[in-house]
């Protein structure tokens, strides 16, 4: 089911270790339905259907999908905490609800909205709590520590208590929590919401570090095309519970068009810009007379900067900003593209 | 007192990662025995709740002292009502102290250590259940031993000191028996209102937004437990008596050591089956506490 | 005039749809509330009958009276010292009040009676009908003392609301307000004779009680509507609550003035 072997490599990421073929995650048909009360009446709603997935060691995988998709209702199975419906699961080789205990010692979570860490105590604390909690040894525990303080960059709020960090210091803190026991697999839960552009950059270099380092099994669920881009070469999109989409990010660029956007603002008027001619990008729209235009380029062929140098020999540019393609948008492209399946070699639905 | 930071030298990442690697590598930590050890991550995390508590000083006096004040406003309600009746359910008010001694130690020791089981949905709100799955310990163990109510010592030693007076002011064979039935009444008695907050977090799980339901055992069990069960009448004997075994942590024991009969449904020998209202408290909050995961890992939650 | 008025009504109106949406919350309550009073009903009868068929003046049928009466107002009084008042000052969040063209005090005290009289539906009717039927009550021997001890009622919601804002301004200076919230929540009930009737407490501790507004908040409506008292001895009460509702209104007017010039000086 996985697409490992047709997988280029991601852009921007460090030596990845090749996946060594051993399964991570593997799930079976697995659902999941809730029952909703409507006044008295009750109706099944499913939010994971028919969900078939290998990940392989070493694998890093973006798990996208609109809110209320089932992503966090399938990382709720996959860690034990919610019983599946239908179907099986197993993560790391064990059953996750059975064989929580065990698991726990091989998993590590970041959930984006619930945090690991004791919010009165400050991070050193914590992450000594969490170090009993794992059982680790004195001398791995020394070691892990000051590694992951360097690398997550932690000295500057060590002793400070988690209530007092900013957001970007707190999820560095909250990774280091998921990553204290050295686990196997990291999943995590939009990591990179409502931090700066500089923290997310920090966030996703130390990733792929992590990665290169002990071949750490990556699945991350996000809004931020960027985290895909940067930090995962197999995506995964889910759709109103069933996945849509298994397979290479630039398969899915070139399912949905994940384009990115220029947009520029110029000094006078003009008549809309046409590039295509010099680099790949097209027009996608102006406004204010001309003011403001938007283009859209393929990351993967040509870069901002090219695109901008092309805009500038023609117009003055006062200012301009690059626009990530947002993911709901990607998938609705995908879906869009998938329902005229012509032009979408790369997208499967199960 | 603060660890220093442990920061190394700065060195090429590679070259930390690559260390790393050769010390300890991706390894997942082997399960530990022996008993000091498997205590160990609780002992951490209590010990931490402990010293953040007493590190805000002026804020744990004060709880102090209501948790106190409270403890003796509860006293002075029983003194109340036997200042105005001077006997109540066959007791003198000296006997009571003794009632409302065992039963009220028993209730703060168990809320000092258990207390907090009973907030359940602020732990689901806050998300601090779904943290605990993915620690390798048992979920309740670790809920309760995620908090520590030391303000609690306040209450617990008004309890003690009616305890302590109500012996002395009572005529109390001190045989041997009589020892082990206070200290084993006691121990029950924690065990009683110890599981009825595990019960309570159990059923939380349905009553999310109706937390309040459980108080009716958990206090509601509390103020029932400082009364003379003779009071009741046949209905609150049922539940009080038995099924939420109230009578057991307070009233019979201390019928027994009075040497005073029983009134009808409560003979005065159950005082010394303390033990057994303790296993049967903890078989019922245990079932609750399955039903309640069972039903939170159904989704339910 | 007619437009503030409209604002209130608003405002009351908010207060009680919002405690509707707590249905189940409103349930648990009430049983709680009824498994407390069963067993008030047990002591208090209990001691009713031992001190030979009366105690402190009430006899069996005025003491159910009250037992339920008292926990039928529960809901609608704040014994408990913690307000939503008291959060938005921590917070910060009341200067937004302040820039509203209402009175601050005024609105916030209308708020919780609107949700504190709704209350009384769901936990405060069903409880005096299970007292009614299970134990039985005794009612005022005149239509006039029904309606004082209506009118006494009310009043005692609104000086609770008002001796809870009171507490909440404390904010203002007082970075933590545990204390003063602690220190009201231990007091209050003990003194409004939420567990025993004040007239059972030895004197000294009874005159105690008398020179606080707690048995404002729930004795004196209580005495009223369990016919302890005669139409001329209602009024007595109902003035001595009139008195308290202006202390504690007055003290919180001036003290939400100071407060919102500390706050203009500070900058929040």
């Amino acid at each position: 089911m996985s697409a490992e072997g047709l997988l280029p490599r991601a852009r921007g990421s460090a030596e990845v270790p090749a996946a060594t073929g051993e399964t991570v995650v593997e799930t079976v048909g697995l659902t999941r339905r809730f029952t909703v009360r409507e006044g008295v009446r009750r109706r099944q709603v499913s939010a994971v259907e028919d969900l078939t997935v290998r990940i392989g060691a070493g694998e890093a995988v973006g798990y996208i999908g609109a809110n209320g998709a089932g992503k966090s209702t399938t990382i709720k199975m996959l860690a034990g905490i919610l019983v599946p419906t239908a179907g099986t699961v197993r993560t790391c080789g064990l059953r996750p609800v059975k064989d929580r205990r065990r698991l726990a010692r091989q998993i590590g979570v970041v959930f984006g909205q619930r945090s690991q860490l004791w919010w009165d105590l400050p991070v050193w604390e914590s992450l000594r709590i969490l170090a009993a909690i794992h059982a680790l040894p004195a001398a791995r525990r020394r070691a892990r520590t000051d590694e992951l303080v360097e690398r997550l960059e932690m000295a500057e709020f060590w002793s400070v208590p988690v209530r007092q960090l900013s957001l970007g210091q707190r999820m560095r803190a909250e990774i280091a929590a998921a990553l204290l026991h050295s686990p196997r697999l990291v999943i995590l839960d939009e990591p990179t919401i409502g931090l700066d552009v500089l923290s997310k950059q920090r966030l996703r270099e130390f990733l792929v570090e992590e990665r290169a380092a002990y071949g750490t099994t990556l699945l991350l669920t996000t809004h931020d095309m960027g985290d895909v881009a940067r930090l995962c070469e197999r995506v995964l999109v889910i759709d109103h519970g069933r996945l849509a989409f298994d397979g290479a990010l630039a398969g899915l660029a070139g399912a949905a068009g994940a384009d990115r956007v220029l947009v520029v603002d110029l000094a006078e008027p003009a008549a809309d810009l046409e590039v295509a001619g010099v680099v790949a990008a097209r027009h996608l729209g102006s406004e204010g007379r001309g003011l403001r235009q938007r283009l859209a380029f393929d990351a993967e062929a040509t870069t901002a900067a090219r695109v901008l140098a092309a805009v500038s020999a023609l117009v003055e540019v006062v200012d301009f900003r690059v626009e990530e393609p947002d993911i709901e948008d990607v998938v609705r492209r995908l879906y869009a593209a998938t329902r005229h399946p012509p032009d979408a070699p790369a997208a499967r639905r199960s | 007192m603060v660890e220093p930071p442990a920061v190394e030298p700065l060195a090429a990442v590679s070259a930390v990662a690559s260390a790393a690697v050769a010390a300890s590598g991706p390894v997942v930590a082997e399960p530990v025995a022996g008993w000091r050890d498997r205590l160990r991550p609780y002992r951490a995390v209590l010990a931490s709740r402990a010293r953040s508590q007493l590190s805000y000083r002026t804020n744990f006096v004060l709880d102090l002292v209501s948790s106190l004040l409270s403890a003796v406003v509860e006293l002075a309600e029983v003194w109340v009502v036997f200042h105005a009746a001077t006997r109540l359910g066959g007791l003198e008010f000296r006997q009571m102290l003794l009632v409302f001694g065992l039963a009220d130690l028993a209730f703060s020791l168990a809320d000092l250590v258990f207390g907090h089981c009973d907030r359940l949905p602020t732990y689901l709100r806050a998300g601090m259940l779904d943290v605990f799955y993915l620690r390798p310990q048992p979920l309740l163990a670790q809920l309760i031993t995620s908090e520590v109510s030391l303000r609690r010592l306040a209450r617990a030693s008004v309890g003690l000191v009616a305890l302590v007076v109500g012996l002395v002011l009572c005529d109390i064979d001190w045989r041997p028996a009589a020892v082990v039935l206070l200290v084993s009444s006691l121990l029950s008695g924690v065990a009683v209102f110890a599981a009825l907050f595990v019960a309570a977090g159990g059923l939380q799980f349905f009553l999310v937004d109706g937390r309040e339901m459980t108080n009716a055992f958990v206090y509601g069990g509390r103020y029932a437990a400082t009364q003379p069960a003779s009071v009741w009448g046949r209905p609150l004997r049922l539940v009080f008596g038995f099924f939420v075994p109230m009578a057991f942590t307070g009233y019979l024991p201390a019928l027994v050591l009075l040497g005073l009969p029983g009134p009808v449904w409560l003979p005065g020998w159950l005082g010394w089956c303390a033990p057994v209202a303790a296993v049967w408290a903890w078989s019922v909050a245990l079932g609750c506490w399955r039903l309640g995961v069972r039903h939170y890992q159904g989704g339910g939650g | 005039m007619r437009v503030t008025v409209r604002v209130y009504w608003l405002l009351l109106a908010a207060g009680f749809r919002r405690q509707a949406t707590y249905r189940l919350a409103a349930l648990s309550g009430l049983v709680t509330n009824v498994t407390f009073g069963l067993l008030k009903v047990a002591v208090l009868l209990g001691a009713v009958r031992a001190a030979g068929g009366e105690v402190g003046g009430y006899d069996v049928a005025q003491m159910s009276t009250y037992i339920w009466l008292s926990q039928a107002m529960l809901g609608s009084v704040n014994f408990w010292g913690a307000s939503e008042f008291a959060e938005r000052i921590k917070d910060g969040q009341v200067a937004v009040d302040f820039l509203r063209p209402l009175d601050v005090q005024a609105a916030t005290v209308t708020v919780e009676v609107g949700q504190g009289l709704f209350a009384f539906l769901p936990r405060g009717v069903p409880q005096l009908a299970i007292g009614g039927l299970v134990v039985g009550m005794t009612w005022p021997r005149s239509v006039v003392l029904v309606v004082l001890g209506v009118v006494s009622l009310l009043m005692a919601v609104v000086i609770s609301a008002a001796t809870v804002y009171l507490v909440a301004t404390a904010g203002f200076w007082l970075v933590e307000t545990r204390g003063v919230q602690l220190v009201y929540m231990v007091a209050s009930g003990f003194l409004a004779g939420l567990f025993v009737p004040i007239s059972l407490f030895p004197r000294w501790l009874e005159l105690v009680a008398q020179a606080t507004p707690c048995p404002s908040m729930l004795m004196y409506p209580v005495t009223i509507l369990a016919d302890r008292v005669d139409v001329a001895g209602a009024c007595v009460l109902l003035a001595v609550q009139g008195f308290w509702l202006v202390v504690v209104g007055g003290a919180g007017q001036v003290l939400t003035r100071a407060g919102r010039r500390r706050l203009e000086i500070q900058g929040g």
